[in-house]
């Protein structure tokens, strides 16, 4: 007997079709897997479930919970199953807690608000489930706010606040996607220990098969709003009988084309640079407490080399590249781009800022939406001068980056998250520079989107002899971008090499935890089909 | 905490020792001489330089400045020439009106603004909403004297409940001094009561769209539940700067009500005064009022702090 059976599920937001047909089921104590690309329907299926549509929802079909049709339940009895018999977990654990209270008060509030216990019985469950995620209460008090927890504390907080009251079911969405490896790696392992424990089933909603792959007994992929292909995880891994399950594989595992064509001089060198923090004084007369974000980090890169930076958020990764960029002052060593020193702010010369572009993670925040696509690409001229033929150029770099040419009269918003990356691609492209920065350039993106673009940077450097600098937390894509790779952790750079000598001969036991924390899809379920 | 507190107290300081300055300096530039106002157009040379003298106005500018700061710090804030009183007793007088008065329309303005902003927010998009935003347009776009003739018209003159006019002092009892202020609180506190259910709702809104609501749904919240207790206390900060804001306005911005309603506000001392070149009420009223806003402001910066633990962290 199922705990969770959807049939024929259809959802409509304001006559607009999001889902149609949905049907899967889901075993009180299982881990199904839900995986699809952004945009495909899974976290509107789980919000179906939750009964928290937005408003303009239209359903049809029926969404059986332990018997009753949650899809016609009145809203009263839909407050009685939520955080009491479903739970669910989000994709930002940075901002899904209530900034204004306590940890303790938050997960205490699950119970009270189902009646579940007294207020004093409360703060005991709440002390001993956010013992049981991990945060005991020696060192994580339940009198703590969120923000005086990282980003993997604050997931854990939440999963607490989901499975105060024994949920049968837990709806997981993303819940590790905005996490660093060792952390995912972490909070994957505490909700498959919590499966186990409780006989709670976990409905684990990802884009990431390798997540998949490791965690669910059976998945389900969707596209377009349907279930395209669902099963037992490893045949389904194995088989790919569906066209778009293959592609789904081959992207998440792909390898551009591209030939080392590193050439014997500099282009950029890093020596010894150290950018530090002031951070407010303890007591007003006290030294105020500095904190070193880069200490002392060399590094150099070749002309046409394509070197990778990885390390977990708070490393000093960004911190670098802004001072790379000449975005902010260092405290110590120096920045050579071409010979000539990189000096922050105003007084950087324009021709050398000419030489360095930088592409950065978000696609959305990333452009002024006010401007048309033409004076958004043709902006850097503005460090060159403007070119008679800058129309022309224009033109040719989004030709380049395949796209038309007349797109130059759209906006912004008139474009898909892959489609804006190439416009930042063009944009970079535009004044020729030697060296492109790469900040998480590709980590908001589908697998399949993040392919192309993949592609279209190793056709780009081969073309125009650029240099990448390849800033990410994603170990598979720097390996397949990148000639050379840097590990950086607490501000020093504790491991450099060649990038498939690191990757095959880890040395320092940091990249080696990385490497093993990364989750893979079954070497042996690769080769099958 | 403490080190917050520490740091708001001296930019407290700070900010009235520069206000001090700024007023002294525009008093100093004002063309008229308090002297030959005093003694009037008839006067001989010789006793307006006497009364000058006497006044203390020959000494140099900082002197008289130095003079005129210890002086408020002991309480003394001189002599109004057209008055011929301390100007600390006309203050007195006029602030017993003012601050009830300020304080009794900012306590109107939110037991209308707070209903009427959580259920546009709870409702937002539905008649509900449209009604408490059409009729704060109305409240914002009303000129409140013109509102208050109305008052007078229907609570005054038709109903009798209240008077028309005038205030009885506060010997004679709570009630009457209430009484008399319940209007001009009403007409005062229409539109802050339409201005701040707007910037409630709007906080309240943007606030609902935040991942931490979802979180709080997901528990089991009803939609009520979640307003009030996850999306108020995160919707608080702007409303309070508002309020703030409100209350300096109130205290001294009145004076349009006071003249209408024929209070002895400070609104119509500060008035009064400055047609009569009565400088130093001007400037002591003045650093009064700044003192208050300033103060007004510290008090909101400690209320930041009480409701986001985050304000309490960085300090």
């Amino acid at each position: 007997m199922s705990l969770l059976r959807l049939d024929d599920l259809s959802l409509a937001i304001h006559g607009k079709p999001i889902l149609s047909g949905v049907a899967f089921d889901i075993a009180g104590g299982e881990i199904f897997g839900l995986v699809g690309e952004s945009g495909s329907g899974k976290s509107m299926t789980a919000l179906a479930v939750m009964g928290l549509l937005p408003s303009g929802a239209t359903t049809s079909g029926r969404a059986e919970f332990m018997g009753r049709d949650l899809l016609t339940l009145p809203e009263r009895a839909l407050t009685g199953l939520r955080g009491n018999e479903i739970g669910m977990i989000f994709q930002e654990p940075m901002t899904a807690l209530n900034p204004m209270k306590t940890i303790g008060d938050q997960v205490a509030e699950t119970l009270l608000i189902h009646r579940a216990a007294s207020r004093a019985e409360a703060r005991d469950v709440a002390r001993e489930k956010l013992a049981r995620v991990g945060l005991p209460e020696d060192r994580f008090p339940l009198s703590r706010y969120p923000h005086e927890l990282s980003g993997g504390q604050r997931q854990r907080v939440a999963i607490a606040m989901a499975i105060a009251l024994r949920p049968k079911l837990l709806i997981a969405d993303e819940p590790t996607t905005a996490l660093d490896v060792t952390t995912q790696a972490q909070i994957l392992d505490l909700l498959k220990g919590l499966t186990g424990d409780e006989g709670m089933a976990l409905m684990l909603i990802t884009h990431d098969l390798a997540v998949v792959a490791g965690m669910a007994a059976r998945v389900a992929v969707m596209q377009n709003g349907r279930i395209v292909e669902q099963g037992a995880t490893e045949t389904l891994f194995r088989t790919r009988t569906q066209d778009y399950t293959r592609r789904l594989f081959a992207a998440s595992a792909h390898q551009p084309q591209r030939r080392a064509q590193t050439r014997p001089e500099t282009l950029l060198s890093v020596e010894g640079a150290v950018r530090e923090y002031i951070l407010p004084r303890p007591s007003p007369f006290a030294k105020p407490p500095v904190l070193r974000a880069v200490d002392g980090v060399s590094l150099t890169i070749r002309r046409g080399e394509s070197l990778g930076l990885v390390g977990e958020s708070g490393c000093g990764k960004s911190t670098l590249t802004r001072a790379i960029l000449g975005l902010d002052p260092i405290q110590g060593g120096t920045i050579r781009l071409d010979g000539q020193e990189v000096t922050p702010g105003h007084t950087m010369p324009h021709d050398l800022r000419a030489k360095m572009q930088v592409v950065f993670q978000d696609p959305y925040g990333s452009f002024n939406p006010r401007h048309r696509v033409e004076r958004l690409v043709a902006e850097p001229f503005h460090l060159t001068g403007q070119p008679k033929d800058a129309r022309d150029r224009v033109a040719a770099a989004l030709e380049e980056v395949g796209l038309s040419p007349a797109d130059m009269g759209k906006y912004i918003h008139e474009f898909s998250g892959g489609q804006r990356q190439r416009i930042a691609i063009a944009r970079a492209l535009i004044i020729r520079p030697d060296l492109i920065v790469l900040d998480e350039a590709v980590s908001a993106l589908d697998v399949r989107v993040r392919a192309q673009v993949l592609d279209l940077l190793a056709r780009l450097q081969e073309s125009h002899g650029l240099a990448y600098l390849f800033i990410s937390h994603d170990l598979s894509v720097v390996r397949s971008i990148t000639d050379r790779v840097l590990v950086m952790k607490a501000g020093r750079i504790v491991e450099e090499g060649a990038t498939e000598a690191v990757f095959a001969r880890p040395e320092h036991p940091y990249t080696q935890r990385l490497i093993a924390a990364t989750p893979v899809i079954p070497a042996a379920w690769q080769d099958s089909a | 905490m403490t080190r917050y507190l520490f740091r708001r107290l001296i930019s407290l300081a700070l900010s009235l020792v520069v206000a001090s300055l700024v007023i002294f300096a525009v008093i100093e530039v004002v063309p008229g001489d308090p002297a030959s106002y005093m003694l009037g157009l008839n006067a001989k040379p010789e006793t307006v330089a006497a009364l000058k003298d006497q006044l203390g106005l020959n000494a140099p500018a900082p002197v008289r400045y130095l003079n005129w700061i210890t002086g408020m710090v002991q309480g003394d804030f001189g002599l109004s020439y057209t008055y011929k009183t301390p100007v600390s007793q006309l203050v007195i007088q006029r602030l017993a009106v003012s601050l009830p008065l300020a304080l009794y329309a900012l306590a109107l303005a939110v037991l209308v603004a707070f209903p009427a902003g959580l259920m546009a927010a709870a409702r937002r998009g539905k008649v509900a909403d449209a009604a408490v935003m059409g009729a704060t347009q109305v409240g914002i776009a009303l000129p409140n004297f013109w509102f208050a003739m109305l008052l007078v018209l229907a609570f005054a003159l038709h109903w009798q409940i209240f008077p028309a006019g005038g205030f009885p002092g506060w010997d004679q009892g709570l009630w009457p001094g209430l009484r008399a202020l319940t209007l001009p609180a009403i007409a005062l506190a229409l539109p802050q009561a339409a201005i701040l259910a707007r910037v409630l709702r709007s906080a309240l809104i943007e606030t609902l769209g935040q991942d931490y609501i979802r979180t709080a749904r997901a528990k089991g919240l009803t939609g009520g539940q979640t307003l009030l207790r996850h999306g108020l206390r995160n919707a608080l900060i702007p409303v309070l700067t508002i309020m703030g804001m409100q209350f300096s306005f109130l205290l001294a911005g009145a004076i349009i009500i006071e003249n209408v309603f024929y209070l002895p506000g400070l609104g119509r001392l500060i008035f009064q005064a400055i047609t009569q070149r009565d400088l130093i009420v001007v400037e002591s009223v003045v650093m009064i009022l700044v003192f208050a806003v300033i103060l007004v402001t510290f008090l909101v910066d400690l209320a930041y702090a009480a409701i986001d633990p985050r304000l309490r962290k960085r300090a």
